[in-house]
């Protein structure tokens, strides 16, 4: 196990999946800085969700080496330090928002009243005692994200966690994510929105299951001349043989 | 409060949220206990013979069901995925699931069998309290087949086929059409490997011998045996990493 260098919270080096018989991701190496938001951007299929799989311990078939909080990803000590939003709905189905809030807070073990809190936090509150199967996309990924964020995780990873969601709750999500990040939490969110890695202290280019780079966005366009975040996209996609 | 009982609410809950379901496990056994009883209403032993075996077939027949379709979403829609980022362990997540279908099985043995011992007036010699026991045991092997049956299933299509597969083999071979010691040699040698043999076998010798004797006991045992092994095994499959 390699030693986590001051700062970072989660180093990977060389890191390689497998899928299905085949490589998704191809040896990549990158280190997330602590208490800071660090975009994951890139198109849909280019490795995000395997990567960030790979964070949280669930992922079969990773080599390479990989420390998250200067642990092994599947460390059983690490699961009360992490949280994770997946992109699809990891909640049931058949039960009301607040019990499905009620029930993972429960595996975490959290301070009371961080569930009524939370529902505030992503408006989730006029609708807490509906079924979630009643829900729509947007509400649905926000139950994802208040479940990420229940106990006190020093680490989040939230897949896609704005999709869907209009831009004034969008806006009030990244000032979430901001707060939590003043507050020593590291995030890793990913978004195949490049406009949304403008609102990331670092952003990680992904596509094709390799890292195009790792920068802020000021040194993207300036180190590709671009104007926007979208073109610095472009021109590391065309720069790569 | 810990995993199990946490998982145990979260169970309840979800059926509390679903009463059709729950109106059919409690509801649909004393029913098809009393069309039983007059089928047999002109063969009073018929009924003495077969009545008590249905008491055990119920809860293997419902738990399978309830149990591989709700472990089969738990994989499917990626809360367990989820639930296995938490400090939640496999086994106290199985737990929870037990706890919570336990309850459930008591409750539908206890109401098939005041049914069945009181207005349909079937006669039991042994302990009614351990008819209900031994139910519940076989409820926990329902929920371990219907454990591991989810593994092996990619839609709910598929893991209830596994009913057909794995269950009927064991309706036909444990006692219930023909007596065991009647079974040809191969199919008395298979029926011996089948855990529902020994909940028939339990159950016949509660309804002929008086009180708890020590025969039904020992099929009780070999019947939880046989339970823990299939959720035990079935933990196995609950991969925490997935490709």
């Amino acid at each position: 196990m390699m030693n986590l260098s001051a700062g970072h919270a989660v180093e990977a080096h060389d890191l390689s999946v497998r899928r299905g018989g085949r490589e998704v991701v191809h040896g990549v190496t990158f280190a997330l800085p602590a208490g800071r938001i660090t975009g994951l951007i890139g198109p849909s299929g280019g490795g995000k969700t395997t990567l960030m799989r790979a964070i949280v311990g669930v992922q079969r078939h990773v080599r390479g080496e990989v420390s998250v909080l200067g642990m092994a990803p599947d460390s059983a000590a690490l699961r009360r330090r992490l949280g994770y939003g997946t992109q699809s709905l990891a909640a049931y189905e058949d039960l009301s928002v607040r019990e499905n809030l009620e029930y993972f807070a429960a595996l975490v073990g959290t301070r009371r009243g961080q569930v009524h809190e939370l529902l505030a936090r992503v408006d989730l509150q006029t609708t807490a005692d509906r079924l979630v199967r009643s829900l729509s996309g947007g509400q649905r990924s926000r139950v994802s994200l208040a479940t990420a964020l229940l106990g006190e995780p020093e680490l989040l990873v939230l897949d896609e966690p704005t999709v869907g969601l209009d831009p004034v709750l969008r806006e009030r999500l990244w000032g979430l994510f901001r707060e939590l990040a003043g507050a020593g939490v590291t995030l890793l969110v990913s978004s195949h929105v490049m406009d949304e890695a403008a609102r990331c202290d670092e952003v990680l280019l992904v596509r094709d299951g390799r890292v195009l780079a790792q920068a802020t966005p000021a040194e993207l366009t300036q180190r590709t001349g671009a104007e926007d975040l979208e073109q610095a996209f472009l021109r590391l996609v065309e720069e790569r043989p | 409060m810990n995993g199990t009982t946490a998982t145990a609410t979260r169970v309840l809950r979800q059926l509390r949220h679903d009463p059709r379901t729950v109106g059919l496990l409690l509801g649909v056994p004393a029913v098809l206990m009393t069309i039983l009883k007059f089928v047999y209403e002109h063969n009073p032993v018929g009924f003495e013979r077969a009545g008590p075996v249905l008491m055990v077939i119920f809860p293997l027949v419902t738990m399978f069901l309830v149990s591989s379709v709700a472990l089969l979403r738990e994989r499917t829609t990626g809360t367990l995925e989820r639930l296995l980022t938490t400090p939640l362990s496999r086994l106290s997540l199985l737990a929870g699931y037990a706890l919570a279908f336990t309850l459930l099985a008591t409750l539908q043995a206890g109401i098939v069998t005041a049914l069945s011992l009181g207005t349909l007036g079937l006669s039991l010699s042994g302990s009614t309290a351990l008819v209900v026991i031994l139910a519940t045991a076989v409820a926990l092997l329902g929920l371990g087949l219907g454990l591991l049956a989810s593994a092996f299933a990619h839609s709910e299509f598929q893991v209830v086929q596994f009913f057909p597969a794995t269950i009927l083999p064991q309706l036909l071979l444990c006692g219930l059409l023909v007596s065991r010691a009647h079974m040809v040699g191969v199919l008395h040698a298979i029926s011996d490997l089948l855990p529902m043999s020994y909940a028939v076998d339990g159950i016949h010798h509660l309804a002929q011998e008086p009180g708890a004797s020590t025969a039904a006991l020992g099929d009780l045992a070999i019947v939880l045996a046989f339970a823990l092994s299939a959720i035990l095994l079935g933990a196995l499959t609950l991969k925490r990493r997935t490709d």
